[in-house]
């Protein structure tokens, strides 16, 4: 999927860039010094990547990504990370669940390399339920939706200072339609940046 | 079982009269009850010497209304009538006695000089007003016997609020035939969901009939678990508005609120205690959902239940001396009671997959819940002293029961038509209507105190 792959490349790219863009920071805070370690950083990029080579499908992806960030500031290249995570930021639960299962590992590794790698950024998680159940019992299953998905960034090495969680339960479904397609839609945690 | 449909007549009526918000409710009997016991509500007389004005509240057909909704009552069609006498002297016992009801009530409303209105209501059993009419020799003496009539009353009532006149008679008339207390002078409040306004989330109060609808609080986030205080003046509900959860008192009378200040985690359904001290809560502040009393004066937090669990759900106990609540402790959920005094914690219900959201009825006698069964969840009723459950409803996306406070009826919200709508069912379970929202979905009903003291 190309997408995934840019936002494979992007999260590589962007730690690289924010120390290159610490390091010069030092004499000036301008955008043109930003700029310009943003240059230098994708100059960087670009000869590991010349170095390792071996890797064609990597090599040439990465040749993309640069070419895109090339003109960007650190800000806006965390902007298009955080664009492409928002893309895949819902993980989905079964009746009555609260665990997540494996097919959602590669999304969780995604939000978690960025949150490892950009320390200053927060997540909220927020946990929902499908209307089966009351409102009471659902909100505090939304909680422990949210609770897992935390769990699972945790192990993966994300601070919990970086996490916050809020449970919707049953109120704020994206399927209003009260039907097994709907439920199925509801159960479910968002990440949201 | 005795199917019957039927709108509020005087509905559009009052829309125009009484500014109401959108999204006003009406309510529909979907089953009747057999043993609906038959009355007669005869227009009240206008008595004074202009024309009746225009728009002014048909009394009788509001009070004709209250006795139907209840279920316990079938009042006879104005075409049917053989007469409308104002007082009791004209009542024609036989003709009456004809048509089968059991009791008639007959009217007058006299305009006062200072603008409100002069209402005499009499109550009358047909049967042993049709036997006194012959004087019984009592004593040697020719008696009159005037124990036909069972209520003979006179109120001067303000006009800002006609239709809270009409249900305050229909109390009088329902209690005086049950021997149970009334609870048409009642609101309910619930939230509204309409997703194409710029606040989707609305909280409102109308009268138990729906009727009398008024926004309180409008947000772009959800709004959840209004609970009434025991004066019926004070609303205790959770919000999101600032993206997490918050517990808001508000004032009906200053239509302020206060904020709760939150714990960290949930903060959810607040209940305020029977003396109207303290809040029961739901906090996660300790990592996962517990039930808490918090004291509103003393601002002191208690710590009830600690278990890894979910507890959720906790409503008082009529006499304030117990918490039921919603526990995963056994697995799956159920309903479990605890002791304020000893802290001990029982378990109460046995039956299906699940049971949650609990309240106890206002005589302490019924559990009223909602229960998992084959898939479905359904309003449910246990009786505390022997354990028989009984199915109050049979929907499939029930929940949210709330008791009315004469333990008559339960309010709940299900879902008709693809909508999420109000409805109520008898604490017998054999009269049902729903409460159809004009538009968008309506949820989280709760029913009122009493809004007067017991006696005028």
């Amino acid at each position: 999927m190309q997408l995934n792959k840019i936002l494979k490349s992007l999260v590589i790219a962007l730690p690289m860039l924010t120390l290159a863009a610490c390091s010069s920071t030092t004499d000036t805070t301008t955008n043109d010094a930003v700029e310009s370690a943003t240059q230098q950083a994708t100059n960087d990029a670009a000869n590991a990547d010349a170095e390792s080579g071996s890797n064609v499908v990597v090599g040439s992806d990465t040749d993309v990504s640069i070419d895109a960030v090339e003109n960007l500031t650190t800000e806006e290249v965390k902007k298009q990370v955080i664009d492409e995570l928002r893309k895949r930021h819902v993980v989905y639960f079964g009746f009555d669940q609260q665990a997540v299962t494996a097919e959602y590992g590669e999304l969780l590794q995604d939000h978690a390399n960025f949150l490892i790698d950009n320390p200053a950024v927060k997540v909220l998680i927020e946990g929902h339920a499908d209307e089966r159940g009351t409102p009471g019992y659902n909100i505090a299953l939304g909680d422990r939706r949210a609770d897992a998905v935390v769990k699972y960034l945790n192990n993966l090495g994300v601070s919990s200072s970086q996490i916050s969680t809020v449970s919707y339960g049953e109120e704020k479904p994206v399927n209003t339609s009260h039907t097994a397609a709907a439920f199925s839609q509801n159960r479910r945690a968002v990440l949201v940046y | 079982m005795h199917i019957t449909k039927r709108f509020l007549s005087f509905f559009i009526l009052c829309f125009m009269q009484i500014q109401i918000a959108h999204a006003a409710l009406e309510i529909v009997i979907t089953e009747g009850t057999n043993s609906a016991r038959p009355v007669a509500v005869v227009p009240f007389k206008w008595l004074g010497t202009q024309p009746k004005p225009k728009g002014m509240t048909d009394f009788a057909s509001i009070i004709a209304d209250d006795l139907r909704n209840s279920g316990r009552f079938s009042p006879l069609e104005r075409s049917l009538m053989p007469q409308t006498p104002a007082t009791e002297n004209a009542v024609d016992y036989a003709a009456w006695k004809e048509t089968g009801v059991e009791a008639i009530v007959i009217g007058t409303v006299k305009p006062l000089a200072d603008g409100r209105l002069q209402i005499h209501f009499q109550l009358v059993n047909v049967l042993s007003g049709f036997k006194n009419q012959t004087p019984q020799k009592i004593d040697e003496q020719l008696v009159k016997n005037n124990d036909h009539i069972k209520l003979n009353l006179k109120g001067n009532f303000s006009t800002r609020r006609p239709r809270h006149i009409s249900h305050r008679l229909s109390d009088y008339i329902f209690e005086e035939l049950t021997g149970t207390r009334g609870a048409f002078l009642t609101r309910i409040a619930y939230v509204a969901i309409n997703y194409d306004d710029k606040y989707p989330f609305k909280l409102l109060i109308s009268d138990y009939d729906g009727m009398n609808q008024h926004v309180l609080f409008r947000s772009t986030e959800p709004v959840m678990s209004p609970s009434w205080d025991p004066t019926g003046k004070k609303l205790a509900y959770m919000s999101m508005e600032d993206k997490k959860h918050e517990i808001w008192i508000y004032d009906l009378v200053t239509q302020k609120r206060e904020l709760i200040e939150p714990y960290k985690g949930s903060n959810i359904l607040p209940v305020f205690s029977p003396d109207g001290t303290k809040l029961s809560m739901i906090l996660s502040k300790s990592g996962q959902a517990d039930v808490y009393v918090y004291d509103l004066k003393t601002k002191k937090l208690d710590r009830l239940t600690k278990n890894r669990g979910i507890d959720t759900e906790a409503t008082w106990a009529p006499d304030g001396k117990s918490i039921v609540f919603t526990s995963e402790r056994g697995g799956r959920p159920q309903i479990y009671q605890i002791n304020l005094e000893s802290k001990k914690i029982k378990r109460l219900t046995f039956e299906g997959n699940a049971n949650l959201n609990p309240s106890i009825s206002p005589d302490g006698q019924n559990l009223v819940m909602v229960s998992l069964q084959k898939g479905k969840y359904s309003v449910t009723k246990q009786d505390l002293s022997d354990g028989y459950v009984q199915k109050l409803t049979n929907g499939r996306l029930d929940k949210s029961p709330s008791i009315a406070p004469n333990g008559s009826m339960v309010i709940y919200s299900t879902v008709v038509k693809g909508k999420q709508v109000l409805s109520l069912v008898s604490m017998d379970g054999r009269f049902k209507a729903v409460l159809p929202a004009s538009d968008g979905e309506v949820k989280a009903p709760a029913w009122s105190p009493f809004l007067t003291s017991k006696k005028n």
